[in-house]
């Protein structure tokens, strides 16, 4: 078992798009699922999925990729943070090129001598705190329920350590909160979610109950060809047969609870925090923040920077596209002056987001 | 303490000539270089010749499979084979930063000379400067390169790319990304993965040599032949498609790719080439290369689909039968987050 290899196996496809095909035919009407996961948004472009779907069922892309979700007040913050002087400041190379107010980023400011370094995870930025003492080193933590139990473990070697020179700056987000959001959405009348694969590893297939107590189907896929087709199979079954509880797909990561210590974890270190999403707004109880026990690493509360007068190209409608309403190719600015290369909005910059997936792949 | 590189190795007095004599000279030794003289004269009686240039700022220095001092030699070695032009100089410039080891840069300057001894091409001149400790990453190297076309044959360009046009590749791709990558990230992983770090011109030569007809050929290096590939296609004005079963990747690569969300297609090599030639020509030129070390793994990987288009594309039929097309990346490859 490769993991790989048999997840792609193009027999294996071709037997779920025919018993995909069969349903849709029984079914009828058109269908809208949204993913909520930029690996999920990424492997179907890749694939080339949608295209081999039935014409009734349609794949719109929500507001996982973690830079995308990005507000442009914690982009003009983090740029205020990497210039001041003597600090590194620290963060995942996806979110070098997000621009900030006057398409300012990290990027350009490295270039003019800020010390801007990338890492994998926040135990590594922890590391250079370790071997820099004499420096202030901030973290940038984005991400989900995927990412932050990680950065709440750096947070407590920090601690373990006695660190007084590592920062985080928490841009943490959570997914059930905004997933309930979308469910009020008029515009976009979903039937279906494909529940985020790695999110689901930590907080468990029941935290999505609200989504098929509202009539909606929902199952937690992995990534590959095989898996989200599969996800696709289960949706339209539970559409045709009637909707009772979340599936999973992703039995070999996923569990109903979860990864128990991960979560105790993350509640030990973060508390949830209404929280402002690039496109949606504010959102209650949708983000994390240190606990008071931990405030003296937070770089909000340590060099309080200011509040951003923070400017969007009203043109953008990275919004739009995160809430699924519109497609990347609808943008006025889509692969004409926003492009990888020059992006207008975050939904450009990161692979796993909408604009590049779909600038990429080009379908 | 190890013997470190000081400024006055870079300086032009007797730190600098020892470093010439006892590095340099021992370890390049051949004719044009040993007069040590301000050019190198060539006697070249061509008409048709290839100049090429490359710098070379790798990190780390050292990686599984090579170091920056054979890359610097194999990769300008390449970007004249890709022409068609039978490589024979080189020029090998150093930018060192004060306080290298003396230890790792002979190891370094040894390897260039094997890698050029193998290749059977000359290092005639050369150059060094250090500049002061923070001012450079270790050591950078810069080498240019002169090679001669034969008389009846025209150098390999895109333009010469035909509708039709199998494409071909030789062998596994991302070995050499992979390899720098799993290196940066010690620890990481336990995969062993090797750079192909090498000189593709006797390659080349035997491919000339079977007289198989080749209407181009490009070294996939940074950008991977997924990048290199879309960037064939503008300048040659086709279409090209690929077929994601036929690329070869080793499974450790691929792992390895798995973990960091990165794609072998766009992972940079050092001794792959993409090579173009009419169909009828693909079954020889398959069997030629791998008759070579280097193209033991060669596969065609897919066709010229279209000529004169005004939008050039890369299409790749994926795995599982989809269809997508494959661009440029646009920056620094980074691992995904989520």
């Amino acid at each position: 078992m490769k993991y790989i290899d048999e997840f792609r196996s193009p027999k294996l496809v071709s037997g779920l798009l025919q018993n995909i095909k069969k349903s849709a035919a029984i079914y009828e009407r058109p269908i809208t699922i949204m993913e909520v996961c930029g690996s999920h948004t990424t492997a179907i472009s890749r694939f080339g999925i949608r295209e081999l779907l039935p014409e009734t069922i349609h794949l719109v892309s929500g507001p996982g990729c973690p830079v995308c979700v990005t507000a442009i007040e914690e982009v003009d913050r983090a740029l205020w943070l990497a210039a001041q002087p003597n600090h590194i400041f620290t963060c995942y190379g996806d979110l070098l090129r997000v621009p900030g107010s006057h398409l300012n980023s990290l990027e350009k400011i490295r270039a003019t001598g800020a010390q801007v370094k990338t890492v994998h995870s926040a135990l590594e930025a922890v590391a250079l705190a370790q071997k820099y003492p004499e420096q202030k080193i901030i973290f940038m933590g984005i991400g989900f329920e995927a990412t932050a139990p990680t950065v709440a473990a750096a947070i407590l070697q920090a601690e373990k350590l006695k660190l007084k020179n590592f920062f985080l700056f928490s841009c943490h987000k959570l997914m059930p909160p905004v997933m309930h959001a979308l469910l009020d959405e008029q515009e976009l009348n979903l039937d279906a979610f494909l529940c985020p694969g790695h999110v689901s590893t930590i907080i468990g297939s029941k935290a999505y109950n609200f989504i098929t107590e509202r009539g909606l189907a929902a199952v937690v896929t992995g990534f590959e060809p095989v898996d989200i087709l599969t996800g696709i199979a289960i949706i339209l079954e539970q559409l045709i047969n009637g909707v009772d509880e979340v599936k999973i797909q992703y039995r070999r990561a996923v569990k109903e609870q979860g990864n128990l210590k991960a979560q105790a974890i993350m509640s030990q270190v973060f508390s949830p925090a209404t929280v402002n999403w690039r496109g949606l707004g504010r959102i209650e109880a949708s983000g994390l923040v240190l606990r008071d026990a931990f405030s003296a690493f937070d770089a909000l509360q340590h060099f309080s920077p200011p509040a951003s007068q923070s400017q969007v190209n009203d043109a953008c409608r990275c919004g739009d596209v995160l809430r699924g309403i519109i497609k990347p190719n609808d943008c006025k600015l889509f692969a004409s002056t926003c492009t990888p290369t020059r992006p207008f909005g975050p939904c450009m910059v990161s692979n796993e987001g909408s604009c590049a997936a779909f600038y990429n792949h080009k379908i | 303490m190890d013997d470190l590189i000081l400024l006055g190795h870079g300086s032009g007095g007797r730190l600098t000539s020892d470093l010439v004599h006892n590095l340099f000279l021992k370890n390049f030794r051949n004719a044009l270089l040993e007069p040590l003289g301000d050019s190198a004269n060539l006697n070249l009686e061509h008409p048709n010749i290839a100049f090429t240039t490359d710098s070379y700022v790798i990190t780390p220095q050292f990686f599984p499979g090579g170091n920056i001092g054979s890359l610097a030699v194999h990769g300008t070695i390449n970007d004249l084979a890709m022409s068609g032009a039978r490589p024979l100089y080189l020029s090998a410039a150093y930018i060192i930063e004060e306080g290298f080891k003396l230890g790792q840069l002979e190891i370094i300057v040894e390897s260039m000379a094997q890698a050029a001894d193998e290749a059977q091409v000359k290092i005639v001149t050369g150059d060094t400067k250090v500049v002061p400790k923070g001012m450079a990453d270790g050591l950078y190297i810069n080498t240019s390169g002169i090679g001669v076309h034969n008389n009846d044959q025209l150098p390999y360009t895109p333009s010469r790319i035909k509708k039709g046009d199998s494409i071909i590749v030789n062998g596994t791709v991302g070995d050499h990304g992979a390899a720098v990558l799993s290196s940066r990230e010690a620890g990481f992983t336990k995969a062993k993965i090797f750079s192909d770090c090498a000189s593709l011109n006797h390659l080349v030569a035997r491919l000339q040599n079977s007289k198989a007809t080749i209407h181009a050929l490009r070294d996939a290096t940074r950008g991977g032949i997924g990048g290199v590939l879309a960037e064939l296609a503008e300048q040659s004005h086709t279409c090209f498609k690929i077929y994601e079963t036929k690329i070869p990747v080793r499974s450790e690569v691929r792992g390895l790719c798995e973990i960091y969300g990165l794609e072998p297609l766009f992972i940079a090599n050092e001794a792959k080439m993409l090579l173009f030639c009419p169909a009828a020509e693909a079954a020889k030129v398959i069997a030629v290369m791998q008759r070579d070390p280097l193209g033991k793994n060669a596969a065609i990987i897919g066709e010229v689909s279209e000529a004169n288009q005004p939008e050039c594309r890369v299409i790749m039929e994926t795995s599982i039968g989809g269809i997508r097309i494959i661009d440029q990346p646009a920056g620094e490859l980074v691992p995904r987050i989520c």
